[in-house]
């Protein structure tokens, strides 16, 4: 146990000094963050917008006054008909529509209850969304006001509803995201990296040569990844909650005891890698190129699974990202527990068993035939 | 054999599918000896070391290393060896002491055992200014030096030197051969391939590999003395070029 502890902080060492690692490692998950979720929760301004009034009150008058009076909202145009909503949104004309239903005034005043229509053009999910808040907030500032006088049970009901994208898929969804990519990054992308390079080096035969056993040697160079993978993970779903707002709906422990789970399905295909090649390029490019850009593309991370051609949706089964960000998106967006993500989990454990067992084989028969160096035998061979 | 043999190879085959690497080798080192294992590149001299070194299994013959079977006790093999390699041992990223405590650690020494070989190591090869230096910032004569230095650390019965010399200067390599013969004056018997011939004449006693084949075996002197030739060089020669005839 003493010989693994030194080779640990060993592995530790060579991280803390490559400040190229510790960049990738610390400044990656933060840099990410931010990009997606600026992007994604940015301010809008003078959202152009249609009103479709079949009441024409002095109530419907003063939302809308409000609603133009802010600095969001620049009123386009003033619609007559439930026919010309469909147009204009399709038009790109304007970005939300508001509807007032006949008997709004009548309602209000009756039951001190009415509601509003908002339609938003939620193509783009995230302005969407926000564009959504933001009106909603002026009404709902309204209601309170007007209300609070006369009858204090008054309220306006509002119902939303985003078109093209009715579940508003893909808000929250840069955060499962964002982690499969970063986790995917450190844990696969540097532990390949990390252990090729003793292979480039020439370390990796001393180290074969020493007491140390095969399976020590590995353990040995992932357990930093693991702690620092762990790490990030956590940092992402604070930045999350800190920055962003996000809360964790589900059991935080689950979350990340699924985060773990993913971790050792990434750091068996980075061993996986880093068995299968002798260059530290080589491992980069292959992490990269077969394990990032399906990452990012093949997720369901940026597009939605269901909406690619069903050739790349058969891919995408293979993909473990696709199954850790449904997890992550169930646990932590809709607060459901294990029962609702066990087959995923499973699917994720097996994968994990599947790429050790393959790199313990090929580990095995690489020591055995050897590729350490010129290789003399495979050259000579008849 | 003078003195007991540490390293007993009998009929040693390996085979990779139809091609033999080692074909029948047979040989023994004893306590102290420096032996030079030669052979052109592919002749199976890396085979031979891998299964000395516990690293792969003999097809046949019984191989036995300071006194353990590479069949079985692969793990003991392992503990009372040392290696270094031509290409860097240490890690470049680490300081001279990181590596030398790196090294005692994975060899089981103690951390009061490690800080005293630690002090002695530096001093012998006055490099104590340099400890808390970067490998990287060595220049290589120094670096294999102290490489070697490391792999004997635990004062192992064996060390296996393969190509220690590559790329070395000659006048680093001379004081490198000081440092064998140091080594094996303490009882360490000292297992290094080479391809240059003047240091196969440092040795006590040389095998040259052909296609897998011991083709010689003896003392420098001996070897020059049968094949009537003034250098290893030459004996090399001949015994490469007979070896080239065949194949014709």
């Amino acid at each position: 146990m003493k010989r693994f502890g030194g080779f640990i902080i060993k592995e530790f060492l060579h991280i803390f000094r490559d400040k190229r690692t510790l960049l990738i490692l610390f400044g990656m998950p933060v840099a990410q963050m931010m990009l997606f979720g600026y992007v994604i929760t940015n301010e809008i301004r003078e959202v152009r917008f249609a009103v479709l009034d079949h009441s024409h009150d002095q109530n419907t008058r003063d939302i809308v006054d409000r609603i133009t009076a802010s600095s969001y909202f620049r009123l386009e145009t003033v619609l007559s008909s439930d026919e010309e909503i469909a147009g204009c949104l399709r038009e790109g004309k304007v970005k939300m529509v508001l509807v007032f239903d006949r008997d709004f005034a009548s309602n209000m005043e009756r039951e001190g209850k009415a509601s509003v229509h908002v339609i938003t053009d939620a193509s783009e999910a995230n302005t969407a969304s926000i564009i959504y808040s933001y009106a909603a907030g002026i009404i709902q500032d309204y209601s309170r006001k007007s209300a609070a006088p006369a009858s204090p049970s008054s309220q306006l009901t509002i119902s939303p509803r985003m078109m093209y994208n009715e579940n508003l898929e893909g808000v929250y969804m840069f955060v499962p995201g964002t982690m499969a990519m970063i986790l995917m990054l450190i844990s696969a992308l540097l532990t390949s990296i990390s252990i090729v390079r003793e292979k480039e080096q020439g370390t990796m035969e001393v180290l074969l040569v020493s007491p140390l056993k095969p399976v020590q040697i590995i353990l040995g160079k992932v357990t930093p990844y693991v702690v620092l993978s762990l790490i990030n993970a956590v940092s992402i779903i604070a930045l999350g909650y800190f920055v962003f707002g996000l809360p964790v709906a589900g059991s935080l422990l689950l979350l990340i005891a699924e985060c773990m789970l993913f971790i050792m399905t990434a750091l068996s295909l980075g061993i996986l890698i880093s068995t299968a090649t002798s260059s530290q390029q080589t491992a980069m490019m292959i992490s990269m190129l077969a394990l990032l850009l399906p990452t990012i593309l093949l997720s369901g991370f940026i597009y939605p699974i269901e909406n690619m051609p069903q050739f790349l949706q058969w891919l995408s089964v293979i993909m473990p990202p696709k199954y850790f960000i449904i997890i992550v998106k169930n646990v932590m967006l809709k607060g459901t527990g294990l029962e609702y993500v066990w087959k995923e989990t499973l699917i994720l454990a097996g994968m994990t068993l599947f790429f050790l067992g393959l790199s313990a084989r090929k580990f095995k028969v690489r020591i055995d035939v050897k590729t350490g160096r010129k290789g003399p035998f495979k050259r000579k061979e008849p | 054999m003078k003195e007991e043999a540490v390293i007993s190879v009998s009929h040693l085959y390996k085979r990779f599918g139809h091609f033999t690497a080692n074909d029948d080798l047979c040989f023994e080192v004893g306590r102290g000896e420096i032996f030079g294992f030669l052979g052109a590149n592919g002749a199976g001299k890396t085979t031979a070391m891998r299964i000395l070194c516990g690293l792969s299994k003999p097809t046949s013959g019984d191989v036995k290393v300071a006194g353990f079977d590479v069949y079985t006790q692969t793990d003991h093999i392992k503990r009372n060896i040392g290696y270094m390699s031509q290409r860097f041992s240490l890690y470049e990223d680490l300081t001279v002491l990181e590596n030398i405590r790196l090294y005692g650690g994975i060899y089981g020494l103690s951390r009061q055992k490690i800080r005293e070989k630690s002090a002695q190591l530096l001093s012998r090869l006055e490099m104590e200014h340099m400890q808390n230096s970067l490998i990287k910032s060595l220049p290589l004569g120094w670096r294999q030096k102290l490489a070697f230095s490391v792999a004997i650390v635990h004062d192992p019965p064996i060390v296996f030197l393969d190509e220690p010399t590559g790329g070395v200067d000659p006048l680093t390599r001379r004081q490198f051969w000081n440092m064998i013969y140091e080594a094996a004056h303490r009882g360490i018997t000292i297992f290094v391939t080479t391809h240059y011939m003047d240091e196969a004449e440092y040795c006590d006693r040389i095998s040259i590999m052909v296609d897998g084949q011991i083709a010689a075996i003896g003392t420098p002197a001996d070897l020059k003395a049968s094949y009537g030739v003034s250098s290893i060089n030459e004996v090399f020669i001949i015994l490469a070029r007979g070896r080239q005839a065949v194949t014709e």
